[in-house]
């Protein structure tokens, strides 16, 4: 169907920080056992999109996820893989690899979504309206967006979320104002010019941009060309584009329909206005229609471009992983409430045990866990609402209480764990006990200590 | 003063008997559904229409019929002058370019906007002397009713108020071409199942009953045999049967010649798809591109309709977006346009449908070791029939699907690839300009001619034509007021009246259960259609009769403005057998349909009567000239 997909696999972002390194980029942060990406490309692969090009930042972060993708995806999809520098940001990442990219269309998603929105759908609503760029906007996530909430959440009573101020048309179908949460103020602003075309703006603030976006690709790449200073898709083109979709400095390329004979140009040029005015009239007469035509049937066309959206239904699963508090929710949602993007089979009590695990005796573990192979856990052990990775060894009397705990973990005797993540490698001994703390990669917690809210990591 | 009263009485008389066709046998009706649009067009006479007419219809008809063949030989010999005249002054002045005028001519000539107006009182200055020429003089009302208007090349069918003529006219029709149908019936009685139960009841009967003797004679033996000699003896009734069945319809006929049973099978028209025949429906589903689930609570009467939840269809077909790669990209946008609505309109529907079969042709490459007519006609039909899915095709886009296929087979075969594919283009191209641009300005500056000052005009819904008329009625200066009657759910009204509003038209805006209201002030009623069929039924959206009937009872013009690329040959006598079923949760009352029909009485338009001089047949697109057998 003329699509190009674009992967951003992102490189180590400071947000995850305890939790990421170069040698675990983002895209390869487990969730349930599984690093992330693989969320994504086996929804690109549900939506029959084999062929992908994954862009990540830093080369050694691209080098892990490459050899990463060659192994688990050898047959399955054709996948390249794109180095970029760090810190670009997303539109950086696309004028990167601009020459490869030659179909009419682009899909932009993020390595770090997780969801089972009909990927098709957002496509089916970008070449229906023909618009430049359409957006997926599901609803925000109870906790508040993830941009406020710091590591930890200790400070969530400090200041109140962000949102992303979202304007639609009435229809829902068009985006007519986007304020993302950094630059939202106490006052909005919108144009005047704006509210006069569409009339009445619904203004929305529980919608969270998803990250995932289809582009017309030759406004994409003028965009890019053209504003060497935007950084972001997100902060930057995408306003841009909402912002001058009234009087679009963008080429649209493809005046609609030359005439190829040229005998018949005479009888086009009025037949082409009334043409358009048939079709025009035809449709449900949305704002861009409206405002195109210009009022009173003035005869000259406007430029305009369109900016729709797609808003996922409420019962779809749409998530970013963009911070910790994401993190560990996305870890809970995935072996939980929205356990078929798992990809697992659960067993009778609703978990996940691996076969090869070793459980001690009155050990139990709840619904809603997750076990992977090879761990071996002592006598006496709880584990609720928790994911535990491969390879762990878990002492005596231990309870894991709605955390995850990575590969390779060591837990001594009588720990406590409660909302936290525990990285790979790392030995927690005796008595440990820990509250909404995470724990970087090869860390050793001293036996008995009481940890409450804090990041423990490596210097 | 009595016959004037009379007269519409006498008008309306038929229409009961037209409505019981529909509600009294809709098994028959059900299973003889008329052709679908799309497929080929089957022959012409014998076939017409398998739609039933009962024959009590026919007699009163003929009775009725004895004033009608001396129709005013001057009216179709002035119409037909004028036509051509038109036609040229047509061709040079819109077409300017076109190398030769010759099929330009051709359908832009198509029907007169005969009949003019009638509205009780004499109007039209020409009123003698038309009276004069009409044997019926002994009707006041027709003697009025005077076609004043001069006969022009228009694609508009000027609607009459009147009902006499075109009623009769078309019973005349009937009536000689009962024998036509009433062969159909047997002939379709044939075929179907529930038709030849009588025969095959006693048939059955009688091997039971032989069986049963042959039981008993055998005493105990096997019943196996028993089931054999069953068997045998069904075999042996069934000859005996079939010389039955062809017995009576021979009488049916009436003497009529019986063609070999093979070749009236052949002749009979496919079957449209019957939506109660579970194992079709099957099939069909399994082949469907897009899922459909299936509405429940349906309605008995229209169960043999395509019946579908509005809601599912959409998502699961965005759902499979990238797993639909046979479909060309620009088709399915159409697709999908179609079904969520954007598109509507069938002018609008049909010239999108054209430019995105434009488009993938375009992009369209033979594969190896294939012809391109025949490659290229299955791409068109998988095409066709993914936008059947998203929504049943109307007439007029199933009209300009036989034209390009006729133009894919039509190619010759010398021509390259890119040669040929440059035609296809710029034969779509044609098409649209000709048959529909072309067309709307044809019926516009005719119709224009029809707004004088100080009418009141009344239109309802959205049609595109009607709108074009009144814009530049406006244009021209006219002083006219317009009345926008609109209807749940879709409310297409408000657009035209946001549009003619903008324009600076006065207008009033009503629903139609006030139409009766409004009417007394109206002096025209102009209305869009989505086809006009060979009766000269008007088949457009649902309430379209309602206004014509309630026009008629107030003895205001109505006139119907259609482009000729948008007549079929077929013959729907009710919209019961063949039509769309609108959402259900978008529908207040229980009126499920999408489209109507108009019975005749009310529009009389006037394509049957211009059908009938020779010389105009010839210039009657190729779909009215199939029609031309009416007669």
């Amino acid at each position: 169907m003329d699509f190009q997909v674009v992967v951003l696999g992102g490189g180590v972002s400071k947000k995850l920080l305890p939790l990421v390194s170069q040698e675990l980029p983002n895209a390869l942060l487990p969730v349930a056992n599984r690093p992330v990406l693989s969320y994504v490309l086996e929804y690109l692969e549900l939506s029959n999109l084999k062929d992908l090009i994954v862009v990540v930042e830093g080369e050694e972060a691209a080098v892990h996820v490459g050899s990463w993708i060659s192994g688990a995806y050898a047959d399955r999809l054709h996948v390249e893989v794109a180095a970029v520098p760090e810190d670009v940001g997303t539109a950086g990442a696309i004028r990167a690899i601009s020459h490869h990219l030659t179909s009419k269309d682009i899909l932009v998603v993020s390595g770090d979504l997780v969801t089972d929105v009909p990927l098709g759908a957002v496509a089916a609503t970008h070449r229906r309206h023909d618009a430049v760029v359409t957006v997926m906007l599901c609803s925000a996530p109870i906790s508040g967006p993830s941009e406020s909430v710091s590591s930890g959440g200790k400070d969530k009573t400090k200041k109140p979320g962000r949102y992303d101020l979202i304007g639609l048309d009435p229809t829902r179908q068009f985006l007519v104002h986007i304020a993302t949460g950094a630059e939202v103020d106490k006052d909005l602003r919108i144009h005047k010019s704006m509210l006069h075309a569409v009339g009445q703006i619904e203004i929305r603030a529980d919608l969270m941009d998803a990250h995932l976006y289809a582009f017309k690709r030759s406004v994409l790449q003028e965009v890019l060309d053209q504003k060497s200073a935007f950084h972001s898709l997100k902060h930057d083109v995408l306003p841009y584009l909402v912002r001058s979709q009234l009087k679009s400095e963008v080429l649209l390329n493809g005046v609609p329909q030359e005439e190829e004979n040229g005998t018949e140009k005479v009888i086009s040029q009025s037949n082409q206005q009334m043409l358009s005015q048939i079709l025009a009239n035809a449709s449900e007469s949305t704002f861009p229609l409206r405002h195109a035509l210009g009022p009173y049937g003035t005869t000259s066309v406007r430029n305009t471009h369109k900016c729709c959206v797609y808003i996922a239904g409420s019962s779809k699963y749409c998530t970013r992983l963009n911070s910790i508090q994401a993190y560990s929710d996305i870890n809970r949602d995935v072996i939980g409430e929205a356990s078929h993007l798992s990809g697992y089979s659960f067993s009778a009590q609703n978990n996940i045990i691996d076969p090869s695990a070793e459980l001690g005796a009155k050990t139990t573990v709840g619904p809603h866990c997750m076990l992977g192979e090879g761990s071996q856990m002592g006598d006496k052990c709880s584990v609720k609402r928790s994911v535990i990775g491969r390879h762990c060894r878990i002492g005596a009397n231990v309870k894991v209480v709605n955390s995850v705990v990575m590969n390779h973990v060591t837990i001594g005797d009588s720990c406590s764990i409660q909302g936290s993540v525990i990285c790979s490698n790392v030995q927690l001994q005796e008595r440990v006990v820990l509250k909404d703390c995470q724990v970087g990669a090869g860390f050793v917690v001293t036996a008995g200590s009481e940890c409450k809210g804090e990041v423990l990591a490596k210097k | 003063m009595d016959p004037s009263r009379r007269a519409p009485r006498a008008a309306i008389d038929p229409v009961p008997k037209f409505r019981q066709v529909g509600f009294f046998a809709p098994p028959e009706r059900s299973q003889s559904g008329p052709p679908d649009p799309t497929h080929s067009s089957p022959p012409i006479s014998s076939s017409l229409s398998p739609v039933m007419i009962p024959p009590p219809r026919h007699l009163s008809d003929n009775l009725l019929l004895h004033a009608r063949p001396t129709v005013s030989p001057l009216r179709p010999d002035s119409s037909t002058a004028a036509a051509t005249a038109g036609t040229s002054f047509d061709a040079a002045d819109f077409f300017p370019a076109l190398p030769s005028p010759a099929p330009s001519s051709s359908y832009s000539s198509r029907i007169s906007g005969e009949g003019g107006f009638f509205n009780g009182g004499a109007r039209g200055s020409g009123a003698k002397v038309a009276a004069s020429s009409f044997p019926r003089g002994g009707f006041d009302l027709t003697a009025m009713k005077a076609s004043v208007v001069p006969a022009s090349e228009l694609t508009t069918v000027s609607v009459v108020n009147d009902s006499l003529g075109i009623p009769e006219k078309e019973k005349g029709n009937k009536g000689g071409g009962s024998s036509v149908e009433v062969k159909d019936q047997s002939n379709s009685s044939k075929q179907q199942k529930p038709k030849t139960s009588k025969a095959e009841r006693r048939a059955l009967q009688e091997a039971q009953r032989a069986a049963k003797a042959a039981a008993k004679a055998e005493g105990n033996k096997a019943s196996g045999t028993a089931a054999s000699v069953n068997a045998k003896s069904a075999k042996a009734v069934k000859p005996a049967q079939k010389v039955d069945n062809a017995a009576v319809a021979a009488s049916e006929k009436k003497g009529a010649e019986i063609p070999p049973e093979k070749d009236r099978k052949k002749d009979a028209p496919q079957p449209r798809m019957q939506y109660d025949d579970k194992s079709r429906v099957e099939k069909a589903k399994r082949r469907a591109v897009v899922k459909q689930t299936e509405a429940r609570n349906r309605v008995e009467l229209f169960r043999h309709l395509p019946q579908y939840e509005h809601g599912s269809q959409l998502p699961d077909l965005e759902a499979r977006f990238f797993h639909l790669s046979p479909v060309h990209p620009a088709v399915y946008k159409v697709g999908l346009q179609y079904l969520t609505g954007d598109i509507s309109g069938a002018n609008a529907r049909c010239i999108a449908m054209l430019q995105a079969f434009q488009e993938a042709i375009k992009d369209y490459k033979v594969p190896l070791e294939k012809t391109l007519v025949r490659d290229l006609t299955a791409k068109v039909s998988s095409y066709v029939s993914f936008l059947i899915e998203c929504r049943p095709l109307s007439i007029s886009m199933g009209n300009a699907i036989r034209f390009l296929k006729s133009r894919i087979a039509k190619l010759p075969l010398t021509l390259s690839e890119s040669e040929a594919k440059a035609s296809l283009q710029s034969d779509i191209v044609r098409f649209i300009s000709e048959k529909i641009i072309l067309a709307n300005k044809v019926i516009v500056k005719h119709a224009v001619t029809k707004i004088r000052d100080g009418d009141v005009l009344l239109t309802y819904g959205s049609s595109s034509a009607v709108e074009m008329i009144l814009l530049h009625a406006h244009e021209l200066g006219r002083q006219f007021r317009v009345v926008v009657v609109d209807s749940r759910p879709k409310h297409r009204g408000q657009l035209l009246l946001r549009r003619l509003v903008e324009k600076g038209l006065s207008c009033t805006y009503t629903h139609i259960n006030a139409v009766s209201y409004i009417m007394h002030e109206v002096t025209r009623v102009f209305l869009g259609a989505s086809s006009v069929l060979s009766n000269g039924t008007v088949y457009s959206r649902v309430g379209t009769a309602c206004v014509a009937m309630v026009a008629h009872a107030f003895r205001v013009p109505v006139i119907v403005c259609c482009e000729a690329y948008k007549f079929h040959e077929r013959v729907q006598l009710d919209s019961i057998c063949s039509n769309e079923l609108g959402s259900p949760d978008k529908r207040a009352c229980n009126c499920k349909r999408i489209w109507e029909r108009t019975a005749l009485p009310y529009t009389g338009v006037t394509i049957p009567r211009i059908t009938k001089p020779p010389k105009m047949t010839i210039k009657m697109p190729k779909e009215l000239t199939r029609s031309a057998s009416l007669e």
